[in-house]
This record gives C-alpha cells, sequence and structure tokens, in this order.
C-alpha cells in the first residue's frame, strides 16, 4: 500500500513537472513574440503615427529617404530634410556649423513600393513555374528513377541558403544574362528560392483532389489537359494560394538574394519613372528588408537614425500582414465558391 | 486519328464456337462487344485469363463474382480507363466495339471514352452545380450553344428519374444532392453525351435499399437504348435487372450465358456453389 501511494506522487510530480516544461516553453515563444512585436509596435509606431490629424505620418510613407541636416541656429535645433534645408539655406546664406544624417529625414515611400514590386513579380514567377513543374509531377510523370532524383532536387533546394540564391541570381540573372540589378533579377532570383515549397504544397494539393473526379471527366470523353484545367486544377487553387502565403512572407522579407541582383541603397527615382515601359524591367529598385539593413549598418549610428530604422521595421510587418491577409481572403472566397 | 464514331461498324465473322469458350447464347447473332481471348496483368501480376465474352446491344449484361475476380479490371477495359494505371496492360487478346479494335492505335481514346461512359463505385458528382456536371461532357466536346446544352441537361436528367427532384435548383451544388440522387446525377451525366454503352462499376454499393430500387428501375428504363453492362456485388441484383450473367472467379470467366439460366440451371459447379452462397 504504501508503496503504491509513493508510486502515484512520483508519477504525479513527473506529470507536473512534464506540463510545466512545455507550458514554459510556450511561454519563452510567447514572450520573444510579444517583445518584438512591442518593440517595434512602440518605437516604430512613434514614427509611422503622430498627435495631431492625421494622425498617420503621411511624409513618412509617401516620400523618398533624404539626408537630415542637424544644427544650431540662434539658439534653437534645427531639423531639417535635404530639401528643406536647401530652401532654408536661400534665406540664410551664413556660415553654420551642420550635422548630415543619411536617410534620416523624409520617409520609404521608394522601398514600399519596391517591395510590393518584388513580391508580385517573384510570386508570379514562382507560381507559374512552380505550378506547372507540379502538374507535371503529380498528372503527367510516371514514378521512376528520374522522377525521385527531380523530387530529391527539389527538396534539397529548399535547404539552399538564401545567400547562394543571391549568388546564383547575381552571376546567372545580372551578369551571364546581363540584365545587371533590375526587378527582372530580383523577380527570378526570389521567384527560384521559394519555388520548392511552392513545387511541394501545390503538388499536395492536386493530389488532394480526389482521383475519382478525374476519372469522372476522363469517362466523359475529356482530354488529360481538359480534366487538369477545369476539373482538378480549381480545386487545388485554394490549397496553391494559402501555400504561397508562407512564400509571399519569405519573398518580402529575404534581404540576401536581393542585395547583389535587386536592390539599390537609394534611388531618386520612382519605379514607374522610366523612359520606355520595357526600362521598367531593368530597373533596381529600393526595398523595404534591404532598407532596414542598410539604414541599420552601413550608416553611423546616432539619436537620429532609430527613427527610420523602427519605422522601416514597423512598416515592413504591416506591408508583409497585409499581402498575407489578402491571400487568405482570396483563399477564402475560393472555398466559399467551390464548398465541398 | 481515325475517329472510331466514323468507322465502317462491320461485325466480325462469327468465329466457330469453341468448347472451352463461354459465348453469348441469346440475341441472334449481333454483338455489341467482343472480347476475345483477353488476359489482362497489373506488372507481373495477371489478373485475367483468357476472357471471352460477347456482350449483345440494347440489354443489361451482368459481371458477378468474389472480390478480386477481376470484373471491375474487365469492365475498365471496356472503355480503356487502365490506361491510366502505371504498367496495367492487356497482354493477349482484343476487346472489339463494334467491330473495331478498341485498343488500335488509330483508335483515339477520348472518342473512345465518349462512345462508352461509365458510372463509379463511389459516386463522384463534381463540385461544380448540377447543371455544370450535367452539360460538362457536351462542354468539352465543344458544344457551347446554350439552347442545346438545357435541352441535353432536360433531356438526361429525365432519363436518369431526376429531373423532377432538381429541376428548381439546377443551379445548386451537386454535393448538397443525397447519395442516390448523386449516383443518378452520375448516370445523367453519363447520358449527355449520348453514348452507346453506359458501365456500371457497383453503382448501387453504397446506397440505400430505397436508392438502389430506384437506380435498379432506372437501368430497366435505360436499357431501351442503351448498352449497359454492369459489376454487381449483389446476386439478387444481377438476378433482378440483367439479361445476361458472367461469372468470374480467380480472373477467368466460369460461366456466361443468359441470367435465368445462369441462376436457375448453371452447367458449372463453382457458378452453382457461388449463387446458392457455399463460397464468395
Amino acid at each position: 500500500m504504501m508503496n503504491a501511494g509513493t508510486h502515484t506522487k512520483r508519477k504525479r510530480l513527473v506529470e507536473n513537472v512534464v506540463f510545466w516544461f512545455f507550458r514554459m516553453g510556450t511561454y519563452f515563444v510567447l514572450l520573444c513574440a510579444t517583445y518584438i512585436f512591442l518593440d517595434i509596435g512602440i518605437k516604430g509606431g512613434r514614427t509611422v503615427f503622430q498627435r495631431t490629424a492625421p494622425f498617420i505620418n503621411v511624409k513618412f510613407l509617401t516620400e523618398p529617404p533624404q539626408t537630415l541636416y542637424v544644427f544650431d541656429y540662434q539658439g534653437k535645433k534645427m531639423e531639417l530634410s535635404d530639401r528643406e534645408f536647401r530652401e532654408w539655406k536661400k534665406t540664410h546664406p551664413e556660415e553654420i556649423e551642420v550635422t548630415s544624417v543619411s536617410y534620416s529625414a523624409g520617409g520609404i515611400w521608394p522601398c514600399i513600393v519596391g517591395t510590393a514590386l518584388l513580391v508580385i513579380g517573384s510570386m508570379t514567377v514562382a507560381l507559374f513555374i512552380g505550378i506547372s513543374c507540379a502538374i507535371y509531377l503529380s498528372e503527367y510523370s510516371r514514378d521512376g528513377r528520374s522522377i525521385r532524383m527531380i523530387r530529391v532536387a527539389i527538396l534539397n533546394l529548399a535547404g539552399v541558403p538564401s545567400i547562394v540564391f543571391g549568388l546564383f541570381g547575381f552571376g546567372l540573372f545580372v551578369i551571364f544574362f546581363g540584365w545587371n540589378v533590375s526587378l527582372i533579377s530580383g523577380w527570378f532570383t526570389l521567384g527560384l528560392m521559394v519555388l520548392p515549397a511552392i513545387i511541394t504544397a501545390s503538388e499536395e494539393s492536386l493530389r488532394a483532389v480526389p482521383q475519382g473526379l478525374r476519372e469522372g471527366s476522363l469517362a466523359l470523353g475529356a482530354t488529360k489537359w481538359q480534366t487538369i484545367r477545369k476539373n482538378v486544377l480549381p480545386y487545388a487553387l485554394p490549397g496553391i494560394l494559402t501555400s504561397s502565403i508562407l512564400g509571399i512572407a519569405r519573398v518580402a522579407g529575404e534581404t540576401a538574394p536581393i542585395m547583389f541582383t535587386a536592390a539599390y541603397a537609394m534611388r531618386d527615382e520612382m519605379p514607374w519613372q522610366v523612359a520606355h515601359w520595357t526600362n521598367f524591367f531593368f530597373q533596381g529598385v529600393m526595398a523595404l528588408p534591404y532598407h532596414i539593413y542598410v539604414v541599420s549598418s552601413k550608416i553611423p549610428q546616432n539619436e537620429y537614425t532609430e527613427r527610420v530604422q523602427y519605422g522601416t521595421a514597423f512598416v515592413f510587418l504591416v506591408v508583409v500582414m497585409l499581402i498575407a491577409l489578402t491571400s487568405i481572403l482570396l483563399r477564402e472566397k475560393q472555398r466559399r465558391r467551390l464548398s465541398w | 486519328m481515325v475517329s472510331l464514331i466514323e468507322m465502317p461498324q462491320t461485325l466480325p465473322q462469327q468465329l466457330p464456337s469453341q468448347s472451352d469458350r463461354p459465348a453469348a447464347e441469346a440475341n441472334g447473332d449481333t454483338v455489341m462487344i467482343d472480347v476475345r481471348d483477353l488476359d489482362f496483368a497489373y506488372g507481373g501480376n495477371q489478373v485475367l485469363y483468357d476472357v471471352s465474352l460477347d456482350i449483345p446491344p440494347q440489354a443489361v449484361t451482368a459481371f458477378i463474382g468474389p472480390s478480386g475476380c477481376g470484373k471491375t479490371t474487365l469492365l475498365r477495359c471496356i472503355n480503356r480507363m487502365n490506361d491510366l494505371i502505371e504498367n496495367a496492360r492487356i497482354t493477349r487478346g482484343a476487346i472489339r466495339l463494334g467491330g473495331v479494335d478498341i485498343n488500335a492505335p488509330e483508335v483515339d481514346v477520348v472518342d473512345l471514352r465518349r462512345r462508352v461512359g461509365m458510372v463509379f463505385q463511389k459516386s463522384n458528382p463534381f463540385p461544380k452545380s448540377i447543371y455544370e456536371n450535367i452539360s460538362y461532357g457536351l462542354r468539352i466536346a465543344g458544344v457551347s450553344k446554350k439552347s442545346r446544352l438545357d435541352e441535353a441537361v432536360e433531356k438526361s436528367l429525365r432519363a436518369s428519374a431526376l429531373w423532377d427532384e432538381v429541376k428548381d435548383r439546377l443551379d445548386d451544388g451537386a454535393l448538397g444532392l443525397s447519395g442516390g440522387q448523386q449516383q443518378r446525377l452520375c448516370i445523367a451525366r453519363a447520358l449527355a453525351v449520348e453514348p452507346d454503352v453506359v458501365l456500371m462499376d457497383e453503382p448501387c454499393s453504397a446506397l440505400d435499399p430505397i436508392a438502389t430500387a430506384k437506380i435498379e428501375e432506372l437501368i430497366q428504363e435505360l436499357k431501351r437504348q442503351y448498352t449497359i453492362v454492369i459489376v454487381t456485388h449483389n446476386m439478387q441484383q444481377a438476378g433482378r435487372i440483367s439479361d445476361h450473367t458472367g461469372f468470374f472467379y480467380l480472373g477467368r470467366l466460369v460461366e456466361f450465358g443468359p441470367t435465368t439460366r445462369i441462376f436457375t440451371n448453371p452447367t458449372e459447379r463453382r457458378t452453382e456453389d457461388y449463387i446458392t452462397g457455399r463460397f464468395g
């Protein structure tokens, strides 16, 4: 009796310890996530929001980055952006001592546009190639040694570090194809990077479509392509879009693949300010993750740089969330229309 | 590609009947589907041995036998559904539809399947509207005229005794129908492309007795116009609805003949044992 009693007690103790161990693990993750979001939210919020109407710092969201000029003038501390400073100079020609801080005035509008363009383009590339590849693998190919090799290759591709993709893109698209540092180089580099995820998930979605629907369609005299187009792909698409959400977050977030292939640290023209429409594809852009990299590690740090660092990080988070949200809504709409 | 439909429908010369081959015993000498000396294998695994039978037009032919006896495989050979399965192939013999070898290289499999419709064991309505389900076959065949599609939808839904139940909700999803209605929808969908032959693979296996009775009744109606080949596990069903019955065992066609004779006076001992429930 005694023995059984202590045994139960010990068991209960182990149960409790294990339970708390797992619970603490979860709390730790929650804590880290909360800290990151609060830190970026509060400090970035100071840049993006303001106390007076319209409560959002429109300048930060709609202007290109500018150099900040800080100086004392008749006992007053002045902080002026590049453009403001030049205006001010016209009326105040006297010599003064000025500290200039790059990127710390103005906004990040070109970075937002650049990231959006990179995401749209690279996801188009990745979905187009990825879905084609998944259709081939799941609908057309017959299992064999070469198909197994292809699958292994795709899995391995997923493990390649992003900086290697960046170098690959630099070698192939930027140098060999002569596309230079450009949107199109970035699209293909980022597209290739998310390709394995898209292929794997698309294949799974395609396989989840019941075989009976394919047979039913073929038995009515449909060709294979008609069957895929009308009776397989539409049902697999919601799943494919779901999987692409993760891809979007990754494409928007990666810095390494674009730093050699698509991103400029600073550019004055907006992407649509091109001489001919074909030039659109062959121009470099600014991008949010690269901008964060530049303002946090490429310029001297002081009390004026934090504003743009946190502000950019905050906007970056919001942009990625918005893209993901759009994808989720799109998928829900698709699902409702299908109603399995 | 030579269209199967436009081929001359010359029937092969009646072969001298061999004692070891069960042949059709009724309906004069008209043959819709002619299976000759058929061997079939999934890779190295042979599942049909030397099967020969003549399926008469505008009648119901039933394949019965225990699980794994090859009856579904034979059915799926008739519209070449087995083409989809890797390494599955006919290793000997031939199947002729209206005198034309359906596996001949010049036969377009898409045309064949349009002529030989199929209803599956598990009803497989597409997750589309009822209307889209029925018109699917015609649409992919290139028919886009609304009036013709409307007409075909109504005609095939009437033919499958579903029209009165669904005529007010043709645009509703097909997956909202009951199990029996879904299976009749699949029959209607097969009929919409106006096939000559309708293959049915245990169409009632997942249905309750009332829904089953409706489909059996429907099959009786359909045989006036279509050649029907049905695989069934249910011997009573074969007895009730079919004109000819083939009993399969371990990949061989043991006996084939008019249903009344197979059920009352089988010549083979194994047929009798199976029908009386001694095994299977």
